[in-house]
C-alpha cells in the first residue's frame, strides 16, 4: 500500500490546471486521470494526424517521436503516469515518458503490484505469448495466454496458458486438457481443460486458481495440485492472509457455499456466493450472496444480511477494524449504500466502491446524481458538485479527505475536513 | 414462385455426436438422466409432458414441419415425443444410439424459437423440453462437433470465436484509425469508467464483420455519447454454451460480461443486432447465475436505434430508396417484444418497408437461431430444406433486401437466399442506417 503521510495534507484548494485551456493546444483531449495523491493530471491528447502524447499538468511529455497510438493511461499507486503506447509499429509500456526498452507486437492488461513500484503486462511478439515485468519479458512464451495476475507485492507474474496445441474443432482433444497456468513463465506440470481466476498468496508463493478437471467438474488448484474434492461449479479463490489457506465459492447440490481446502465452511446454502473477502484480521469472512433467486446482500461467515436488493449487490469492503462491512445495493436501478446491513437514504445514478476510514468509523464514496459527481460522506452528500470526482482517500489521521475534481473544466485538489461535510 | 428443392442427407456424419455416442455408456446415460429430472428438472418438465393432448396445434407454428411437406416428426410434439417422451417413458434407459439422435434432433432440427408455445392452447414450450434434451446430451458427452467447439471457445476466451484478447483490441483500433479518415476525432474509449453506455457485440464481429464495429462507432461519436467499450474478456455478449446445454459455462460468459459493465461502471449496456445473445443476458445466462433481470440495464440495437432517431440524435438525410422488408428475429420479438420498434426505426430510415407474412410475433424462425447454424457445415443443406417457408415468405415479399437485425437470422438467411436462389441481399438496420444518416462535415 502507499503511505500518504508525505502528502500535502494542509493546502486547502489548489487549482492544480486548467483542462479547458489544453484544448487548444491538441486537436482532441481524452478523459483525464488524477495522481494518487492529487498533485497531477493527465490525458492522452492528439497532437496531429495519427500523432499522439500525454498531456500532465498542461505540459506535454518530452518524447523523440509522437506515439501513433496511446490507450490505457493510468496513474499507478506511487504517482508514475503510465501508458501503452506504440511507436514504430511496436508496442511497449511507457512510465513518466520513459519507454521500456523491450517493444512488442502487442501490449495489453498493464497492472501495477500493491505499492506501485512493479508494472506488469501482457505482450504478443510474432504470434507468441507472455507477461513482461518492469520491461522484462518471460523466457518461455506460448500460443495463447490470459487470466493474468501479478502479485500484491510484485514479485511474480501468473497467467493462464495454453500449452497443447488445438486445431479447428478438436474438441476431443480439448477435452483432454490443453490449459495450465503458468508462473513467471513456467508452467505447471498438469495440465486441465480450462483454467481461471488466478490469485497469489498475500507473499507472492504460491497460486491458486479455478479449473475444470473435465467438461462438468470444477475444483480449485493450488500450486498445480488440485483439491481433493470436486464441485458443480467454482468461483476465484483467495488466500487467506493468516492461515494460508484458500477460500472459494463452491456450488454443491443445495447451493452455492463456501470452502476452504476443499471442505465446506459454511453450514448456509445460497443462490449465489461470490466475491468473498477476508477481514484485515482474518477472522471473518464476507461474501456476497443471492438468498433466494434474484435477491442479493452480503453474508458475514454465513449469516447473510436482512436487507437484499433486486439488480445486484456490488463493491462489498471490510473496514480497516475488520468490525464493519459496506457495499453497494441496486434496485430497479437506483444505487444506494449499505452499510452493515443498514441502508443509507440517500440514492444515486452510480455509486464506486466504499472507502473506510483509518478508524473505520466514517464512510464515503464517489457518487453520480443528475449528471454530476460528488462524494457522500455518512450519508450526507458534499455540497460541490463536479463534471468529475476521483476516490476520495482520507489522511492517516481520519481527519481529512482529498478531494480531486473536476469543475467547468478545472482541476482542483481539495483537502477537506470531515467536519466540514 | 417455384423454390428449387434442397436434397438432404439421409444420414449427416458428425464427429461430435458420433464420437461422442461410441465413448457413451449405459452407467452414464442413466446417471445422467437421473441427475436431470431429479436435480434439474420439476414441475415445469412434469405439467408440459402430462398436459400435452397431441392436438397437433404446435405443428403448423413450426417452419421445419412445414418446409418438409408436414412430416409429422418435424412437429414440435413429433420432437418432444422422439427425444424427452422415450426418455421418460424408459425411465432414463436409453442406448447411446438414441442420446446421439436426440442430440442431432434437439440440436438441429429445433431452433428453440417458441412460436410453437405461442400457438400451444395450454401453453407447453416445446422449446424448453428440447433444451432439457440438450442438458441431457451435453452430460452425456453427445454434441455436434462445431457448436461444441464454439461452446469451448467460451470456455476459453469468453468469446465465440476463439478471439484472443491483443486481436480483439486490435481490431477495434483498427476499425478506430478507419473510421478517423472518415471523422477524424472519432473514437472507440476503452475502459472509460463512468460512461453511459458500453457497447458490446459478439465475436464474428471482431472476426469476420469488424465493419460493423466502425460503424457502430460512428453512429455513437455522431450521436455524441458518452460511452465505452472493454478491453477485456466479458466484451462478447453470445453464448453458444447456452445452446449446448453447458449451463455453468454459459454463467459464467454471462458473468464476465455483466461484471465487464460493473467494472466500467456504466449505466447501460448496449448490445448489437444479436437475437440468442440478447436471450443470453436478459433470460438464460443472467438467470442461471440468479440475476432475475440484468443486473445492469441491456438495450438491443433496435431500442438503441429507435432511441437515437426519436431523440433526434441521429438524423436521416435521405431514406434508403431500395425497397426492403424485415425479418423479426424471435428473440427479440416474442422475447423482448420489440417488434413495433424495429418498423419505426426502419419507416424512419427506409422509404419502401414491406411486410412480409406472417409477420412481428408471428413470424417464422430463420431456423438459424437456437444454436442450429452453430452446429456448422454438416448440417447446412438441412437446415436450408427445413426452411422453405421461410424463403416463400422472403420471396413474396419481392423485396430488394432483407433486414434481420440478428447475426444467426442474417448469416442463415444469406444460406436461405443462396440455396433458394432469391433476388435479394441481406443486411443489417447498422448497414442502412450508416448509410443514410447525416454525416457531419469533414473539416
Amino acid at each position: 500500500m502507499v503511505d500518504s503521510v508525505n502528502w500535502d495534507w494542509t493546502t486547502g484548494e489548489k487549482l492544480v490546471s486548467d483542462i479547458n485551456e489544453w484544448k487548444a493546444s491538441y486537436n482532441w483531449v481524452e478523459e483525464p486521470y488524477a495522481s494518487p495523491d492529487g498533485e497531477k493530471v493527465a490525458a492522452i491528447v492528439n497532437t496531429d494526424e495519427a500523432e499522439f502524447n500525454v498531456c500532465e499538468n498542461g505540459k506535454a511529455w518530452e518524447i523523440e517521436a509522437p506515439f501513433e497510438k496511446a490507450w490505457c493511461l493510468r496513474f499507478s499507486p506511487d504517482g508514475r503516469l503510465t501508458v501503452i503506447a506504440s511507436m514504430d509499429s511496436a508496442w511497449t509500456v511507457v512510465a513518466d515518458g520513459e519507454p521500456w526498452e523491450e517493444s512488442y507486437d502487442f501490449v495489453w492488461d498493464m497492472r501495477f503490484s500493491e505499492d506501485g513500484k512493479t508494472i506488469a503486462a501482457a505482450a504478443q511478439q510474432e504470434g507468441e505469448y507472455m507477461m513482461v515485468k518492469d520491461g522484462v519479458p518471460w523466457e518461455n512464451s506460448f500460443g495463447f495466454i490470459t487470466c493474468m495476475a501479478l502479485s500484491p507485492g510484485g514479485e511474480n507474474t501468473a497467467a493462464t496458458v495454453q500449452t497443447v496445441p488445438l486445431g479447428q474443432a478438436e474438441v476431443f482433444k480439448f477435452q483432454k486438457g490443453c490449459y495450465t497456468a503458468a508462473v513467471n513463465g513456467d508452467a505447471w506440470d498438469k495440465n486441465f481443460v480450462n483454467v481461471w481466476n488466478m490469485s497469489f498468496s498475500p507473499d507472492g508463493s504460491k497460486l491458486a486458481a479455478e479449473v475444470r478437471l473435465n467438461l462438468y467438474d470444477y475444483t480449485i488448484v493450488v500450486d498445480g495440485q488440485p483439491w481433493e474434492q470436486t464441485f458443480g461449479c467454482v468461483w476465484e479463490p483467495i488466500f487467506h492472509p493468516e492461515k494460508g489457506t484458500v477460500v472459494s465459492p463452491v456450488r454443491t447440490a443445495e447451493g452455492w457455499t463456501i470452502a476452504e481446502d476443499g471442505n465446506i465452511i459454511w453450514d448456509s446454502r445460497f443462490a449465489q456466493v461470490w466475491h468473498q473477502k477476508i477481514s484485515p484480521d482474518g477472522n471473518k469472512l464476507a461474501a456476497i450472496v443471492a438468498t433466494e433467486f434474484g435477491r442479493w446482500t452480503v453474508a458475514v461467515d454465513g449469516k447473510a444480511w436482512g436487507v437484499t436488493f433486486g439488480d445486484m449487490v456490488t463493491d462489498a469492503v471490510f473496514s480497516p477494524d475488520s468490525s464493519r462491512v459496506a457495499c453497494i445495493g441496486t434496485e430497479n436501478q437506483i444505487y444506494k449504500i449499505v452499510v452493515d446491513g443498514k441502508v443509507w437514504n440517500s440514492e444515486f445514478d452510480m455509486i464506486w466502491k466504499p472507502v473506510f476510514s483509518p478508524d473505520s468509523k466514517d464512510v464515503i464514496v464517489k457518487i453520480e446524481k443528475d449528471g454530476k459527481r460528488t462524494f457522500a460522506l455518512n450519508n450526507k452528500i458534499w455540497n460541490r458538485m463536479c463534471d468529475e470526482v476521483w476516490d476520495p482517500v482520507f489522511s492517516p489521521d481520519g481527519s481529512k479527505i482529498l478531494c480531486r475534481t473536476v469543475e467547468d473544466g478545472k482541476y482542483y485538489r481539495r483537502i477537506v475536513p470531515v467536519s466540514e461535510f | 414462385m417455384v423454390l428449387p428443392v434442397i436434397k438432404v442427407e439421409d444420414k449427416i456424419i458428425d464427429d461430435g455426436l458420433d464420437k461422442g455416442m461410441e465413448k457413451l455408456t449405459q452407467d452414464r446415460i442413466e446417471n445422467v438422466i437421473d441427475q436431470v429430472m431429479s436435480g434439474e428438472t420439476g414441475a415445469r418438465l412434469k405439467a408440459y409432458v402430462e398436459t400435452c393432448v397431441h392436438c397437433g396445434l404446435c405443428s403448423d407454428a413450426c417452419h421445419a414441419y412445414l418446409s418438409r411437406d408436414r412430416d409429422p416428426k418435424f412437429s414440435p410434439a413429433g420432437k418432444v415425443k422422439r427425444t424427452m417422451s422415450v426418455i421418460l417413458k424408459k425411465g432414463g434407459k436409453v442406448t447411446p444410439a438414441f442420446i446421439r439422435d436426440a442430440s442431432e434432433i434437439a440440436s438441429t432440427e429445433c431452433n428453440a424459437c417458441k412460436r410453437c408455445a405461442m400457438y400451444c392452447p395450454f401453453g407447453i414450450d416445446p422449446a424448453y423440453i428440447m433444451l432439457v434434451v440438450r442438458r441431457i446430451c451435453h452430460l452425456c458427452g453427445v454434441t455436434p462437433l462445431y457448436i461444441q467447439d464454439t461452446a469451448h471457445s467460451h470456455a476459453v476466451t469468453q468469446n465465440q470465436m476463439w478471439v484472443k484478447e491483443d486481436e480483439w483490441i486490435d481490431t477495434l483500433q483498427w476499425q478506430e484509425e478507419d473510421a478517423r479518415e472518415e471523422m477524424p476525432n472519432l473514437r472507440i474509449p476503452l475502459d472509460k469508467e463512468g460512461a453511459d453506455f458500453m457497447y458490446s457485440v459478439i465475436g464474428p464481429e471482431p472476426k469476420f464483420l469488424a465493419g460493423l464495429i466502425y460503424q457502430a462507432a460512428y453512429i455513437f461519436n455522431v450521436a455524441g455519447l458518452n460511452w465505452t467499450m472493454p478491453s477485456f474478456p466479458g466484451w462478447d455478449n453470445s453464448d453458444m454454451a447456452m445452446y449446448t446445454g453447458d449451463n455453468e459455462i454459459m454463467g459464467r460468459n454471462k458473468r464476465f460480461h455483466f461484471e465487464a459493465a460493473q467494472r466500467l461502471k456504466v449505466k447501460r449496456i448496449v448490445m448489437g443486432e444479436c437475437g440468442h445473445a440478447f436471450r443470453s443476458v436478459y433470460d438464460m445466462g443472467n438467470r442461471w447465475l440468479s440475476w432475475a433481470m440484468p443486473p445492469v440495464p441491456m438495450v438491443h440495437a433496435i431500442e438503441f436505434y429507435y432511441e437515437l432517431l426519436t431523440t433526434g440524435k441521429i438524423k436521416v438525410k435521405e431514406k434508403y430508396k431500395k425497397s426492403v422488408t424485415l425479418h423479426d428475429p424471435c428473440n427479440v420479438v416474442r422475447g423482448r417484444g420489440l417488434h413495433e420498434k424495429a418498423r419505426y426505426v426502419i419507416n424512419e430510415l427506409c422509404e419502401d418497408f414491406r411486410e412480409m407474412h406472417p409477420n412481428r410475433e408471428h413470424n417464422y424462425c430463420c431456423n438459424a437461431g437456437g444454436g442450429v447454424i452453430n452446429c456448422g457445415p454438416p448440417f447446412k443443406n438441412k437446415r436450408v430444406a427445413n426452411n422453405r417457408v421461410k424463403a416463400k415468405q422472403c420471396a413474396d415479399t419481392g423485396a430488394e433486401i432483407l433486414i434481420t437485425p440478428c447475426h444467426n437470422c442474417h448469416s442463415g438467411m444469406e444460406d436461405i437466399v443462396l440455396g433458394y436462389k432469391l433476388d435479394m441481399h441481406v443486411k443489417f438496420i447498422s448497414d442502412i442506417m450508416y448509410e443514410v444518416m447525416e454525416k457531419p462535415e469533414i473539416g
